[in-house]
């Protein structure tokens, strides 16, 4: 029994070009103590899809006409379930930690406010927690830095104090959306290497939102990847990374040259970005695969298991036999 | 930050002596001179010459203008030409009456003014939304003179329920405290929708929400509190409005401030009240601005640092 199961999710915007459906159907499940990666071009609805878990997608723009969400067996879309679990049971590190990180309040208290406000802890318990939790995550000085704001902070420690926060009530599970993007190279890996010692320690689930196969490769059990607003291929991470059963995965994969090589970001696959105001009939990806045919542009293709592969390892193609013996 | 302070006061210094130069320079521009206005049409030349001599107004306007710094920096404006009292005092006299007027505006302008931007801004483009923009709108358009005298014709000619004029007890002050502040609690309401709307799509008001915090404590403590440093900035500026405001509140309902002593004595070219008044107010909006600077390094922590 997964700890997180999204089915057939769907959430859109109203914009003023029309609706927008960021997530289109997607479905995927996490494990309790799983590492998975939520991979995808600029766009795909992999952050749209953090924010649905999370129960904080923008009103009155955007809203959740159909799917479900169930966390630990309860029901994340019915109202007030998710607003409950926030913060205490999923918690979330964003991408920018300068921008998330509220400038006008001490960053030990914006720790602390966690346990003040759903613990009801004094201020000096708080106070206390928080130096405990910036200790933790690796900040030097800590009691000296309890009371700065966040524009002292560098990035890496910035983005440190975002993942203290989001520890503070020892979720079970931790949605981590691009969480070394804003960040320098150097800084990234010790980020990552602090955010999998912490999963290893606290044994929660970790979803890791990235556009970077580097990052992903060396922590990540099982992949997703989303296009256009679908979850187009899912799988163990080297069973999709060595038999990729999508045209878009393994345009995504073929600029890797290995997994254990050098870090690589994904490279843009031939054509554009889809315009999800004006998607093509059938299979979204079609006006840039090389295997497109006619019932590519009738049939939306589903999910379903690979030919000769796990069943745990699923594509959205009519076509996967082409894929699968064309790339390898 | 010590400098900063220092050099905060200096400009203030600034602002006052320019305040007191251009009244100075003013009240000389405008036709009519005191000694004939004092002494009434019927007054023969040599009358008026020696009233001249005696106020000092047959020297040159250099000379004038030297003396006159010099009797401001000791706070001496002279007797009142009508009132035959120190200016000073006459001025001071009214002050409490004033500040107690521009006080319960702002205090009424904020009760009501902030709550309806936060609920314009959290209700943005719906009917509530509109019918509070509607309002802010007339409010901000609404010429002071025109509301005083419609408040007065409805609440104290027709329904009786508050005096029209005077001073004396809190019902007095009720209609003038409405004029006074509506223009001002307009913009307060636009201020704090716009501000509010400015920050609620900021990453740290989605973090507070992901933290699990409330509606009411992601908005009025996360985004309030950024949305906040613009709003006192212009409400500093725009309190300057408000004090030029009791003129024409202290006006129409004889409220006896310094507004309304004001407007009296520039009819009369009482030179030295008007003088006076003019320091007093130049001063009273100069300190509210310090006030204003020190509270913004308060609210935004970006500010303090970069100051030291
Ligand atoms: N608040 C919103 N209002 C309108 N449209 C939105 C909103 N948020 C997201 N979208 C749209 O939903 C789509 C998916 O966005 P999302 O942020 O999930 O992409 P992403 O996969 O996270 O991309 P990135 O890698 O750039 O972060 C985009 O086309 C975006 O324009
Ligand atoms: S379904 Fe057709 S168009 Fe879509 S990815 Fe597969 S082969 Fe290409
Ligand atoms: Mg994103």
């Amino acid at each position: 029994m997964a700890l997180l199961s999204v089915r057939d999710l769907r959430v859109e915007f109203a914009t003023s070009g029309g609706v927008v459906t960021a997530v289109d159907g997607a479905s995927f499940d996490v494990g309790a103590g799983e590492t998975v990666a939520l991979l995808g071009e600029s766009g795909s609805g992999k952050s749209v899809t953090a924010q649905a878990v999370m129960g904080i997608v923008p009103k009155p723009a955007g809203r959740i006409p159909s799917g479900s969400i169930s966390y630990d067996s309860k029901d994340l879309l019915a109202p007030g379930v998710a607003k409950g679990l926030r913060g205490r049971e999923i918690a979330m590190v964003f991408q920018d930690p300068l921008s998330s990180l509220n400038p006008v309040f001490r960053v030990g208290a914006q720790i602390g406010e966690m346990f003040r406000r759903h613990r009801g802890a004094s201020r000096r318990e708080a106070r206390a927690a928080a130096l405990d939790l910036m200790k933790r995550v690796g900040i030097p000085a800590a009691s000296k830095r309890l009371d700065d704001y966040p524009h002292q902070f560098s990035g890496g420690m910035r983005q440190r104090v975002m993942i203290a926060m989001a520890l503070a009530l020892s979720p079970r599970l931790l949605i981590a959306d691009e969480p070394t993007t804003a960040l320098d190279v150097t800084v990234q890996a010790q980020i990552m290497d602090l955010l999998t010692r912490l999963q290893a320690e606290e044994g929660m689930s970790l979803v890791l939102i990235t556009h970077d196969l580097g990052v992903v490769a060396g922590v990540a059990d099982r992949v997703i990847l989303m296009y256009a607003g679908r979850v187009v291929e899912t799988g163990p991470l080297r069973e999709v990374y060595e038999h990729s059963g999508h045209p878009y995965t393994s345009g995504l994969m073929a600029s890797i040259p290995a997994l254990e090589g050098p870090r690589d970001r994904l490279v843009p696959i031939q054509g554009s970005p889809p315009d999800l105001l004006d998607l093509p009939s059938g299979c979204s990806f079609r006006p840039r695969c090389q295997y497109a045919d006619e019932q590519c542009a009738e049939v939306e293709p589903v999910l379903r298991q690979l030919p000769d592969r796990a069943s745990t390892h699923q594509a959205a193609c009519h076509h996967p036999e082409g894929v699968l013996t064309d790339v390898h | 930050m010590g400098a900063y302070v220092v050099r905060r006061l200096f400009f203030s210094l600034f602002v006052l002596w320019g305040a007191v130069t251009i009244i100075f320079v003013v009240l000389r521009l405008v036709p009519g001179d005191p000694a004939y206005i004092m002494l009434g049409p019927d007054a023969d030349q040599a009358q008026v010459a020696a009233l001249r001599a005696q106020l000092g107004l047959d020297q040159s306007l250099i000379q004038q203008y030297a003396t006159y710094l010099a009797n401001v920096v000791h706070l001496d404006f002279g007797e009142s030409f009508r009132l035959n009292a120190d200016s000073m005092s006459l001025v001071l006299q009214r002050v409490p009456a004033t500040i107690q007027l521009a006080t319960t505006a702002l205090l009424l302008s904020l009760l009501i003014g902030l709550p309806l931007g936060v609920i314009a801004a959290l209700r943005a483009h719906s009917w509530v939304d509109r019918a509070i923009s509607v309002f802010s709108l007339m409010g901000q358009s609404t010429p002071s003179f025109w509301l005083g005298i419609v408040l007065i014709l409805v609440f104290a000619r027709g329904l009786k329920v508050l005096p029209s004029a005077g001073s004396g007890s809190w019902a007095h002050l009720v209609l003038p405290t409405i004029t006074l502040a509506l223009p001002f609690l307009a913009i307060l309401v636009r201020l704090t929708r716009s501000g509010l709307l400015e920050v609620v799509h900021e990453g740290y008001v989605h973090t507070a929400r992901a933290k699990g915090l409330g509606e009411g404590i992601v908005v009025l403590v996360h985004a309030m509190r950024n949305a906040l440093i613009p709003i006192v900035t212009v409400v500093g500026l725009q309190f300057g409005a408000l004090l030029g405001g009791t003129v024409i509140v202290e006006t129409v309902f004889a409220w006896p401030g310094v507004g309304r002593l004001l407007i009296d004595s520039i009819g009369r070219r009482d030179y030295g009240v008007v003088q006076a008044s003019i320091l007093l107010v130049a001063t009273i909006f100069v300190l509210i601005n310090l006030l204003v600077d020190l509270l913004y390094g308060f609210l935004d922590p970006r500010v303090r640092l970069a100051g030291d």
